[in-house]
């Protein structure tokens, strides 16, 4: 071979042909044999990784990882046939299920994989599951990733995550859920069910400071290239999916800006905001455009909203607060939260000063649900030096720093510590 | 132009749990190896061999042989074989010494002898 080989795999080509390929699989062979399914994709992949070295890199690689591991499926549902000979109860059950002619996509041409990636994100996302489970199930199954990689991103140990998902799989095979897109009469309610689990998705990678970024970065990438699909869709077409995809991007844009190489975090009102990415602030306005199409206001509108006046900030001291705040006074009438009203609580300090900030944070209803959180005292020791109680501002900077968790929150507190002491 | 073999041997063995995008990385450094080979006007050409099979023929006073193997009792058994055209082994050797394999296990370089 003198003429090359093609230069480069496109990027996460293995990732995410894993997550179409197990999606179509599972369509085809039916939800109970998505372990299989699983199985034959992995041996797929290994099947690659051992052959593409000495041959180079097929033509269509996609095409021929997907024949691999359909054939791979197919061998082992012949295996577990001729096991189940034995057995003739189990037998009679799968033979059910797989005698039909074998389904269009079993015979080789490349399958719609969207809308079977939908249906498995729909499938992940189910109702009977719990929402860390769909998490995480969604990002093994639908984003190709492996145990290791979520276990990471969530800061958690391998075995923790690897027995989460045996015990979705096994909620899913229990509650007999169906693959695909659910009926028009159920759409809303599991559309609602895959939002918030996106959601969760995007703020594993988002919110947290500690870690590994590059697979908390995947992970937030991930939650948009699901959300994007989501929202376009077209017998999906809910604005409320647009809002939410509008929120990530927006958020999205500034990653670039909240840690330095050395892992140092900056707030965003110390962020340059030159280093925000442009094309994702006009995507997500762009999208925030659509989900205005509704007449229902969402939690994800209002949260898009705050995000998108952020967005159109030229600095902290520019941006349009009362706006923030009549945004946030909507999504705390909407969800009592109190991370939201904490939230309000600095934007009304930005507007009417610090100390109308504390006083918001003080009348906090439920601000025991906070305790525990860095971030709180945080907000307090900056606003009590703003307004000048030094004392105050130090108590509450070593309140914080006994809280914080993250090496980066450590850091940061730290510094802004030495400031006063 | 001169062919050259290279065998190579590794253990055999791998995790199963290794992560798509790992493996994904695992072929991208073959790849760009490759490339290289070939940017320098060498062809290559590979066989992947089957892991775990084989067969080994003895002939002995009594008669044939046969055992399966050679992977048994074998720190190393031979996973692959690539062909790479060079002038020499000095070339052969320069080509070969970033080869992404010399992570995994060894590699033997043989010239072809002409006939």
């Amino acid at each position: 071979m003198t003429t090359g080989d093609p230069i480069a795999i496109v990027d996460h080509l293995f990732r995410k042909q894993a997550g179409q390929m197990i999606a179509t699989l599972t369509r085809t062979l039916g939800p109970r044999h998505l372990s299989l399914a699983e199985d034959a994709v992995q041996d797929a992949l290994m099947t690659a990784m051992q052959q593409w070295p000495f041959r180079g890199v097929p033509d269509h690689p996609e095409a021929w990882l997907f024949q691999v591991a359909r054939n791979r499926a197919l061998d082992r549902l012949r295996h577990g046939k001729m096991a189940a000979g034995k057995e003739p109860d189990i037998a009679r059950a799968s033979t059910a299920v797989e005698s039909p002619a074998a389904p269009p996509l079993l015979r080789g041409e490349l399958p719609p994989v969207e809308d079977d990636q939908l249906g498995l994100l729909f499938l992940t996302c189910h109702p009977s599951l719990t929402a860390d489970a769909r998490v995480a199930l969604a990002l093994k199954l639908v984003g190709g990733f492996s145990v290791r990689e979520i276990a990471r991103a969530f800061l958690s140990q391998e075995s923790a995550i690897a027995q989460r998902l045996v015990r979705a799989k096994r909620a899913l095979r229990d509650s007999q859920a169906s693959f695909g897109m659910p009926d028009p009469a159920h759409l809303p309610e599991r559309l609602d069910s895959v939002l918030d689990t996106l959601y969760l998705m995007f703020n594993e990678g988002y919110a947290a400071t500690s870690g590994d970024h590059m697979i908390r970065d995947d992970v937030a990438g991930e939650a948009i290239r699901l959300a994007r699909m989501v929202a376009m869709h077209p017998a999906i077409a809910a604005p409320r999916a647009w809002a939410l995809l509008a929120l990530m991007l927006l958020h999205a844009a500034r990653f670039p800006a909240r840690v330095d190489s050395d892992g140092t975090l900056f707030l965003l009102r110390e962020q340059d905001r030159r280093k925000w990415d442009a094309s994702l602030i006009a995507a997500g306005m762009r999208a925030l455009d659509r989900a205005s199409a509704g007449d229902r206001v969402t939690a994800f509108h209002l949260e898009a909203g705050i995000a998108a006046c952020h967005a159109a900030a030229g600095s902290w001291e520019s941006t349009d607060w009362a706006q923030i705040v009549a945004l946030y006074d909507e999504l705390l009438a909407l969800t009592h939260s109190p991370v939201v009203a904490m939230n309000r609580a600095v934007a009304i300090s930005r507007l009417d000063g610090a100390l109308s900030g504390l006083a918001a944070l003080d009348a906090i209803d439920n601000l025991a649900v906070l305790d525990g959180y860095p971030l709180l005292p945080a907000i307090q020791a900056e606003l009590w030096r703003e307004a000048g109680d030094t004392d105050r501002a130090i108590e509450c900077y070593r309140a914080a720093l006994g809280l914080a968790r993250s090496a980066p929150e450590q850091r940061w507190l730290t510094s802004r510590l030495s400031l006063l002491v | 132009m001169p062919q050259f073999v290279l065998f190579l041997r590794d253990d055999g063995r791998f995790d199963p749990n290794i992560s798509a995008a790992e493996m994904q990385a695992i072929v991208e450094r073959y790849i760009a190896w490759r490339a290289k080979v070939q940017q320098n006007g060498r062809s290559i050409t590979g066989h992947k061999l089957h892991d775990g099979q084989g067969r080994v023929l003895n002939a002995n006073g009594s008669g044939l042989k046969i055992t399966d193997g050679p992977y048994a009792e074998a720190r190393e058994v031979m996973g692959g074989l690539f062909v790479i055209e060079a002038a020499g082994y000095d070339e052969v050797v320069a080509l070969s010494k970033d080869c992404p394999h010399l992570d995994f296990g060894s590699i033997e370089i043989r010239e072809v002898q002409p006939t």
